[in-house]
């Protein structure tokens, strides 16, 4: 695929990973879209940095435990996961809390990089 | 950029998020976040101290199905559905938020 058809996809997630679908089918479009070889980027700002949350345990809730699908991002080339510093802390977390290497900004350099983006999506 | 918001900010932080990530551009009001910029409402100080940072729209049918046409806050302006169209077309990106 040509330069000139990638286009800088980020998508924001703001919703904790059990109680909706949200940050499932964000995954899965995240994932789609790496596939046709797009400039991605992942946003976790407000309860959505609980998607990160390690040691996620989904057995007595019977339902999929897709935490461990966001460690394989790396494979699909999607390395750019960026996490919002208050919204961890205002959370009780830190970055060793999380279960994948991201980069912590600050709410303004967030506002900054969704600038710069061609498309964003929301989750 | 602009950025899109549809719920009540005395319901849903979304609003409250949006005014702290976004560093600037363009806010448009849609659906029940169309209460933010009416006049008396818990949030519209808020709102009045966004103004320097956003420039805020407000959908006018979305006010006048809720009663509140007339109460629409200064500083913000209300837009009709090709207003709307028009935002989305002179700006670079937007984010309808979640």
């Amino acid at each position: 695929m040509s330069d000139a058809t990638v286009k800088k996809f980020m998508f924001v997630n703001r919703k904790a990973p059990h109680g909706t679908i949200y940050a499932l089918e964000s995954l899965e479009v995240v994932l789609i879209t790496a596939a046709f070889d797009q400039d991605v980027s992942l946003v976790f700002l407000d309860d959505g940095v609980f998607q990160l949350k390690k040691t996620q345990q989904t057995k007595g809730i019977e339902t999929k435990n897709f935490s461990p699908t966001y460690r394989a991002l790396d494979g699909y080339d999607v390395e750019k996961l960026y996490v919002e510093k208050e919204s961890l802390e205002a959370r009780g977390l830190s970055e060793e809390d999380l279960l994948v290497d991201v980069t912590v900004l600050s709410a303004a350099e967030m506002g900054a990089l969704m600038d710069e983006q061609d498309v964003v999506l929301s989750f | 950029m602009l950025h899109i918001i549809n719920k009540s900010p005395l319901a849903n932080g979304t609003l409250d998020s949006c005014l702290r990530v976004a560093t600037g551009g363009d806010i448009l009001l849609i659906e029940d976040a169309v209460y933010a910029a009416t006049k008396g409402n818990a949030f519209e100080n808020k709102m009045t101290e966004a103004m320097g940072r956003f420039k805020i729209y407000v959908l006018q049918p979305d006010l006048d199905a809720r009663g509140v046409g007339d109460r629409l806050i200064s500083g913000a302006t209300s837009v009709d559905y090709e207003g709307f169209v028009d935002l989305t077309a002179s700006n670079k990106n937007c984010q309808s938020w979640l």
